[in-house]
């Protein structure tokens, strides 16, 4: 006799000292269990008196709750440079390593954020994304936060890698699109202290000799209007 | 040829006994506190210590409770905690770190609270932040929320100390680390503390603090020579060494975070020390090289071209797929087509008959590793049938050959790095050991006191001047005649035991240096080391890529060693015509005596011979390069190969250890090696060499030669008598470390450390030149102009940098050290 022979053995003997299983619930009277095969219906019926829940999804977009952990969003400063230092905090906190982030040296004629640092690079990959946000806890200038949109699907892998230009948040209305100098007087520090409230009148100016077709320009926004 | 570590000398040493939280220890006397902690498992936070550098006690990171036993034997507590890393141990010495004692505990969280207060905290722009040790300490050691509400202190970031290295004086905790390692490790102190208390920082060069008595030079040298930059050829080991992100450099600034990065270990290409050095690479890019900890070869360091220069590997002019020339135009092709028209091209080139016959040469470079230059000798003598194969991309001569296949080649680990530091003198012959030594350099310094030290060179450069160096004066190429006139008191030294004599490439360039190197050598017992510039050179002398050289040491010149290679070769015999040297190849292929050259990894303007004539006159040129070359350019067919990153293999190192190293990145870049074992296949021949394990299998089953196999000593030979006449100099010239050699080629800011380029002249020989501020060196092929730096130094000499910018010597006046130029005073 086998070794595997004697456990098939002793599993048996076992199985035939287990208790038989008997219900906790109670025993029904002789009505119920007559009915017993139809009171599933009885769900069914009652369901019809009660209001539908169902959304008319995609025909019917209902608001998700304030706080629902949708596509992420790169912040903006009130003048329009980026929030983003390119610190990789996020990616760091990522668990399921879905955000890349390579920075680079902000300088003189290309100032995309306050202070010396800024993302150049930044994706994050909606496939492994998991939408747990530790990444935004994990940002130390508020410059990644997400958005209640939760319309993310598409046809190709590459297309669900959100590069940076896909992530960053729209101009507000009076914002200058980066890049373009510091406000001058001002630090990182005075960013962050929500000091900087607008592009002041120097910004303008730089934009306008660096990019005088920028459509982000007074000048040009009106053109367009 | 064997690799053994050196073996510390079986001492025994006192030994004394403490315990540390309770636990006994035995360790030997005059071992601080912190490191038997260490040995014991026991971590105590530190910043300021660093194993390879004095005690400072600067940080007061390392507060331990100690209590020692007092004269009447009673154990009796220190008052106040102690600097575990300044304090030695004593007999029945009770430690209580922070584990144990809440005294320690309270002190260490109270200075990790100073320190902190006037730090920004600004990790997420620091580059330092996910590897640093004041973030990894303060989470451990320190309290988890701060008292401090008031302003911080605030500097002006970052101060560029060089182009290269970035100063935050912000995060700047002050345990000098930096400081101490310019002053004591490297001899270049550019930078020093500066003012008191709450302002103090660390600073640039500052002439009365910093008590800085350099040369006092002339014109636009001024800045550079007064080290008023950070310009020392070491700085970037202060970097690795901030246990703060103070101090950043510009190359890798904002660039990645260590999670980022897969480390791979590796040994520098730059020198022929053997560094080793970590790569950090991300997605198949190198972001940073670090000094990797190496105790027998490189200990803690590397110089700042092992660490900074690595970005020429992956410049635009990268070669990836094959080229092959049709109607005058390099166009890619596939593998298999590149190597039947190289293959047929090179057959065609040589085919001729009788007068018409012309043979092929190989030219490799000293950067190849010891398997590339293997290959390319086996290829040069089994399928090529030549001995015309030389790694020399410089100035070679029979004398050295002679001496490197008598004394070098084959002969296993000689003197090393540790009893090069050891030995009680040293004599310095064409070897210029900061410049051309690396590492070399800092072992010397390490002794600085200890050692006497000699150089025989035209003047005292600032590096022999770190070393403490006497100078025993020669003009270039006059060498020989000095090292036969040595003074007594240098020849004194030598004559201890375990004095060193160091020849360096350049001692090629000094007819009879060898043999008068020699003689020194016996007359006074002391031992001889030849330190090459170029990683690969010990290693092509070890395979035997030198045209008088077979692998081992075997000379080319006789039967029986060439039949013996033969048979391992599974060939019937081997080429026995001697073979040309660089030099050699180049003049006979400009006059058409050569069909075909096989050339990797030699960049043309290394070269004093007519390269672009030598391309034109031989028939059919193949290129195995990394880069597009001026070569590559006018080469008919280009092979693309692999930089040291992207393969494996092996440099020989100096000493002749062995410094094998992995493939860092992965990708399809094919090694020199394999590329001519493919080659090989269109001849039909098994070269062997496809691997690098099968190379060095065959490396080994050959073995180094036997005495009688060699080729016999260098021979006296009559020195060149050079003599300036007016109006002319005799050259002297060599590479700066730091300079605009092709591996250092996309990385500005390591250019910007360098040296500014000067020629140097004796005040009697600028005098000749009247009032000049500028000096123009010419010979009939160009000219170079520099400004002038009036130096002590040797009577008709002028001295300018090999490759610095605005003075390459070997394209320019296709002259090498030795020669007699014309020079001109310019205002």
């Amino acid at each position: 006799m086998s070794g595997s022979d004697e456990v098939w053995k002793v599993n048996r003997e076992r199985d035939a000292q287990r208790e038989t299983f008997e219900s906790n619930l109670p025993k029904k009277g002789p009505i119920g269990e007559a009915l017993a095969p139809v009171a599933g219906f009885g769900v069914s019926l009652r369901n019809f008196f009660r209001p539908t829940v169902t959304e008319q999804y995609p025909k019917v977009k209902v608001p998700t709750m304030p706080r629902y952990h949708g596509r992420h969003q790169l912040n903006r400063h009130p003048d329009g440079l980026e929030k983003c230092i390119g610190c990789e905090l996020c990616a760091w906190a990522c668990p399921a390593d879905a955000i890349y982030v390579e920075a680079d040296s902000n300088t003189p004629d290309h100032q995309v954020s306050p202070g010396e640092r800024y993302g150049r690079v930044y994706q994050i990959n909606y496939l492994r994304c998991i939408f747990c946000g530790l990444c935004i806890e994990a940002c130390p200038t508020r410059a990644l936060t997400m958005t209640n949109e939760y319309e993310l699907a598409g046809p190709t892998r590459e297309g669900l890698i959100y590069e940076k230009q896909d992530l960053l948040a729209p101009l507000g209305k009076n914002m200058l699109a980066a890049p373009h100098p510091m406000v001058p007087g001002t630090t990182d520090g005075s960013y962050y202290r929500g000091e900087v409230t607008e592009p002041v009148e120097s910004q303008v100016e730089w934009v306008r000799e660096h990019r005088p077709e920028d459509p982000t320009l007074p000048e040009n926004k009106e053109a367009a209007v | 040829m064997t690799a053994t570590a050196d073996k510390p000398a079986a001492a025994v040493v006192d030994t004394v006994t403490l315990t540390i939280d309770g636990t006994e220890v035995s360790v030997p006397k005059g071992t601080l506190i912190i490191r038997a902690a260490e040995q014991v498992g026991i971590e105590i936070p530190r910043f300021c210590d660093h194993p390879a550098l004095k005690p400072a006690g600067a940080c007061r990171q390392c507060l331990v409770d100690v209590a020692s036993p007092g004269p009447d034997g009673n154990l009796r507590a220190f008052p106040k905690p102690q600097a575990s890393c300044t304090m030695t141990v004593t007999e029945g010495m009770v430690v209580n770190t922070q584990h144990t004692s809440e005294e320690a505990d309270r002190a260490q969280k109270g200075v990790m609270e100073l320190l902190l207060i006037n730090h920004p905290l600004d990790c997420p722009v620091c580059d330092k932040g996910g590897e640093c040790p004041l973030q990894n300490q303060a989470m451990s050691h320190g309290r988890p929320e701060s008292r401090f509400v008031d302003v911080k202190r605030v500097f002006e970031k970052p101060l560029a100390l060089s182009s290269e290295i970035l100063l935050d004086r912000e995060r700047c905790v002050l345990c000098q680390r930096c400081t101490r390692f310019s002053k004591e490790i490297a001899g270049d102190a550019f930078i020093d503390l500066q003012n008191r208390g709450a302002q103090q920082q660390i600073g640039t060069f500052d002439e009365d603090v910093l008590d800085f008595d350099g040369y006092r030079p002339v014109g636009a040298a001024t800045v550079d020579e007064a080290g008023k930059a950070f310009s020392s050829y070491y700085s970037g080991n202060t970097v690795q060494i901030c246990p703060v992100g103070a101090l950043t450099s510009a190359a890798y600034r904002f660039r990645s975070r260590p999670f980022d990065l897969v480390s791979s270990p590796s040994i520098s290409e730059h020198d022929s020390s053997g560094s080793a050095i970590r790569i950090d690479h991300r997605r198949g890019k190198i972001l940073r090289r670090l000094a990797d900890n190496d105790p027998v070869v490189n200990e803690d360091w590397i110089s700042d071209k092992d660490r900074f220069a690595f970005a020429w590997q992956n410049l635009s002019d990268r070669l990836t797929r094959p080229l092959v020339r049709k109607d005058g135009d390099l166009v890619e092709v596939s593998w298999p087509e590149a190597l039947a028209a190289a293959a047929a091209g090179i057959k065609a080139a040589t085919s001729g008959e009788g007068d018409d016959a012309r043979g092929a040469a190989v030219l490799t470079g000293g950067r190849v590793t010891l398997e590339d230059a293997y290959a390319f000798q086996k290829f040069a003598r089994v399928v090529l049938g030549t001995n015309d194969v030389d790694s020399r991309a410089r100035t070679g001569s029979d004398e050295e050959q002679a001496f490197l296949g008598s004394q070098v080649a084959g002969t296993g680990l000689g003197v090393t790095f540790g009893e090069l530091e050891k030995a009680p003198a040293v004599l310095l012959v064409g070897f210029e050991a900061e410049d051309e030594g690396g590492v070399v350099f800092l072992r010397l310094r390490k002794s600085l006191g200890r050692q006497q030290i000699a150089t025989v060179a035209p003047f005292l450069t600032r590096g022999a001047e770190k070393l403490g160096a006497t100078l025993v004066p020669a003009a270039p190429g006059r060498e020989a005649a000095a090292l036969a006139d040595l003074p007594a008191d240098v020849r004194e030294a030598l004559a201890q035991p375990g004095a060193v004599v160091v020849l360096g490439e350049r001692a090629a360039e000094a007819p009879g240096a060898f043999v008068a190197a020699l003689e020194v050598a016996s007359s006074t017992g002391a031992r001889l080391a030849w330190i090459p510039r170029r990683a690969g050179e010990r290693g092509a002398v070890e395979a035997g890529a030198l045209p008088g050289l077979l692998p081992g040491g075997r000379t080319a010149a006789l039967k029986a060693p060439r039949d013996a290679v033969a048979k391992a070769w599974g060939v019937d015999s081997l080429p026995a015509a001697k073979g040309r040297d660089t030099a050699g190849i180049l003049a006979a292929a400009a006059e058409g005596a050569i069909g075909a050259l096989v050339v990797g990894g030699v960049s043309a303007s290394d070269l004093t011979g007519d390269v672009a004539a030598a391309l034109e006159g031989a028939g059919f040129v193949v290129s195995l390069e990394v880069r597009r070359s001026e070569i590559a350019d006018a080469a008919d067919v280009v092979l693309p190969v692999a930089p040291p990153s992207e393969k494996s293999g092996t440099f020989v190192n100096w000493e002749g250890r062995l410094r094998s190293f992995a493939t860092a990145i992965r990708t399809d870049a094919m090694s020199d090696h394999r590329v001519l074992d493919l080659l090989a296949r269109e001849w039909g021949v098994e070269l062997g060499t496809g691997t690098v394990e099968a190379v060095n299998a065959e490396i080994a089953a050959l073995g180094a030669a036997t005495d009688a196999e060699r080729p016999a000593a260098p021979k006296a030979k009559a020195a060149r008598n050079p003599r300036a006449k007016k109006g002319t100099a005799v050259l002297a010239t060599w590479h700066q470390l730091v300079d605009e050699g092709a591996l250092q080629d996309g990385e500005p800011y390591l250019a910007g450390t360098g040296r500014v380029a000067v020629a140097r002249m004796s005040a009697a020989t600028a005098a000749a030149l009247g009032d000049a501020v500028s000096v123009e060196v010419s010979t009939e092929a160009g000219a170079i102009e520099l400004p002038l730096v009036v130096t002590d130094m040797v009577d008709g000499v002028v001295w300018v940098p090999v490759k610095s910018p605005g003075s390459w010597v070997a394209r320019d006046l296709r002259a090498s050290a030795g020669a007699v130029v014309s020079v001109k005073g310019a205002a």
